[in-house]
């Protein structure tokens, strides 16, 4: 589904992405860990568009998608979210999902004004949808709550919504449960899993919480130093010796990558 | 003590002239905080924008003229806006392509922007100048006075006249119109409720799949509006000249601050606040306060706290009031 071939993101001299390849198989829900500052977060800037790539290529079933800018990747059906969740602050929860189908007839100017019966009917129609998203998320007293008053928990729930709106390929999610209490990340969990499996949905997914990982991600890839370090089921990278020293911080650089 | 002769007053010289020229000061100011919203930087060329739209309807109008046709009791310059704001929209639209779209695509720092706009400012100076002249422009037709001091005065028998022109009339029923149209547009249609989430939150917006260089677009047109309709209207209530026009760029600025940059309500607070200000710091209150007083005991002075070679002093004393105890204005905007 993503191919990522020998990725490079340096900032100044600093090489924050270092020759990274790696592949995200269709239907998985792979995780991706690995120390702070190994380049995840980055990585994942590099495919979904928001940075341009120093070199290397991104691919998505055969297709070149390097540098193409997020809101065509949204079109694609690659979508993603922030480590630190993102919101329309001044919009409602539920205004924060309708805003994100595209190409409804809405957006022309003229509709609004003369085809009004229709746009009503539509944003009924969103409105229910986004409804929807909110009960499977266990959030649906939170509609008409303003966005920027929502708990960091609450945003990531209302992160993940955003990708239910409309029907996406795959999701790359950054650090879904930081800051995020125990029940609503089983909640999270639960919401990816059945995603992955009643809509087809393939996930990336950064996570520090190992059982978390465990529990949900397979195959696991592990970066370090802004390469992929090591890649297999989570118990067998849960007892990779690579892994364990770079989470350590002893750093990989004697040992050699595994 | 005549109360109602110094309130006659008050309106005539002091509430309805800061009335019209706040709804002058809020479309403008609407234009710069549009910008600032979306685009992200401090348009410097905006009342260059402004005597651009306003001499292009200018000419229209004159040709509309020459040629015989009127408004009735209307300016005919309110025929020629559309043309003005047409010619404005592709103006500062090839503007957008050739100039700032270079910058955003290097994803330019805001203070890169405000003096690349600067630059813009310069050479749409020039082309004004150029196509209209550096002298004063009058354009006012149609009917004069909606309420004339003299009818004013024999129709209820007091001293003071109140002088209402058709000008201040139009300038105010023009604004709401177009503030009506804008708050619909912003906030009940989908491409409205794009660029404000494009405002609030550009990395979410695009991750949504809005398209910025659409919001862009949009954005140039509905400045290109504002800009010409409040230049034109300023234009009909006193007269035309660039160098004013340019000069307007102080008080339209101090305006949309004073409101909070990117915040289109305080635009519209902060012209009238910049407005009633000026003119009540200018304004001579002698006669008012005479009214008031009782017999034998008018003021000697002018009661004048400022003279009004002074006026963009006060702009810009509430500017800096504003910035140093509230920085991101009275509403809330995003900080400068
Ligand atoms: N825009 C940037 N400019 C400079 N350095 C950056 C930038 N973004 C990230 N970095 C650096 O790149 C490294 C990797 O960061 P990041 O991708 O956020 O790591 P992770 O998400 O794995 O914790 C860090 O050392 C970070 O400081
Ligand atoms: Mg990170």
């Amino acid at each position: 589904m993503i191919e990522v071939h020998d990725l490079h993101k340096h900032f100044g001299g600093f090489r924050a992405v270092d020759g990274a390849s790696l592949s995200i198989r269709p239907g998985t829900i792979t995780g991706l860990i690995g120390p702070n500052g190994a380049g995840k977060t980055t990585l994942f800037n590099v495919i979904a568009g928001r940075l341009p790539p120093t070199s290397g290529r991104v691919t998505m079933g055969g297709e070149d998608i390097t540098g193409l800018p997020p809101h065509e990747l949204f079109h694609k059906g690659l979508l993603r979210t922030f480590q630190i969740a993102h919101e329309f602050s001044s919009m409602t929860v539920r205004e924060n999902l309708m805003m994100v189908p595209p190409n409804q007839s809405g957006e022309s100017i003229w509709n609004a004004w003369f085809a009004r019966g229709r746009i009503r009917q539509e944003e009924a129609r969103l409105a229910r949808k986004a409804d929807e998203v909110l009960e499977f998320l266990t959030i649906r007293h939170l509609a008409d709550e303003k966005a920027g008053n929502l708990s960091g928990g609450q945003k990531k729930l209302l992160e993940l919504g955003r990708t239910m709106m409309v029907d996406a390929r795959i999701v790359f999610l950054d650090e879904v449960g930081a800051g995020v209490n125990r029940t609503l990340l089983n909640t999270i969990g639960d919401a990816i899993v059945r995603l992955n499996r009643e809509r087809g949905y393939t996930f990336c997914v950064i996570e520090h919480d190992m059982d978390f990982i465990g529990r949900l991600c397979d195959p696991v890839i592990v970066m370090a130093e802004g390469k992929v370090l090591a890649e297999g089921p989570a118990e067998s990278i849960m007892r990779n010796e690579a892994v364990i020293e770079a989470y350590l911080g002893r750093g990989l650089r004697n040992k050699g990558a595994a | 003590m005549e109360p109602l002769n110094a309130l006659v007053v008050f309106l005539n010289f002091v509430f309805i002239p800061a009335a019209a020229y706040g709804a002058q000061l809020a479309l403008g100011a609407l234009g710069v905080t549009l910008i600032y919203g979306i685009l992200r930087f401090s348009n410097f060329a905006h009342g260059d924008t402004m005597a651009f739209g306003t001499a292009i309807t200018i000419l229209v109008t004159f040709a509309l003229q020459g040629a015989g046709v009127t408004f009735g009791p209307l300016p005919t310059a309110l025929l020629a806006l559309p043309v003005g704001i047409a010619a404005t929209a592709l103006l500062v639209l090839g503007t957008d392509r050739s100039v700032y779209r270079f910058y955003r695509e290097r994803k330019a720092a805001p203070v890169i922007l405000v003096i690349v706009s600067m630059g813009v400012m310069f050479v749409m100076n020039g082309i004004v100048r150029f196509i209209i002249g550096v002298e004063d422009v009058v354009f006012t037709d149609g009917a004069r006075f909606v309420i004339d001091a003299r009818g004013f005065r024999e129709a209820t028998g007091l001293a003071e006249g109140l002088a209402l022109r058709s000008t201040q009339v139009i300038t105010l029923v023009t604004a709401a119109v177009a503030v009506a149209l804008l708050f619909w547009f912003l906030n009940r249609t989908r491409t409205g409720k794009s660029m404000r989430a494009f405002s609030d939150n550009e990395d979410l917006a695009l991750l949504s799949g809005i398209s910025p260089e659409r919001v862009v677009a949009i954005t140039w047109i509905i400045v290109a509006a504002l800009a010409t309709t409040a230049g034109v209207l300023y234009g009909l209530d006193k007269s035309f000249k660039a160098f004013t026009y340019f000069q307007l760029l102080l008080p339209i600025f101090a305006a949309a601050i004073v409101g909070g940059l990117g915040n289109p309500v305080g635009a519209i607070a902060g012209g009238f606040i910049i407005a009633f200000s000026e003119v009540m710091v200018t304004y001579a209150w002698r006669k008012v306060v005479a009214y008031l007083l009782p017999e034998g005991l008018e003021p000697t002075s002018l009661l004048q706290l400022m003279s009004t070679e002074y006026k963009f002093a006060v702009s810009f004393a509430i500017l800096v009031i504003v910035l140093l105890f509230r920085p991101t204005g009275l509403f809330k905007g995003q900080s400068v």
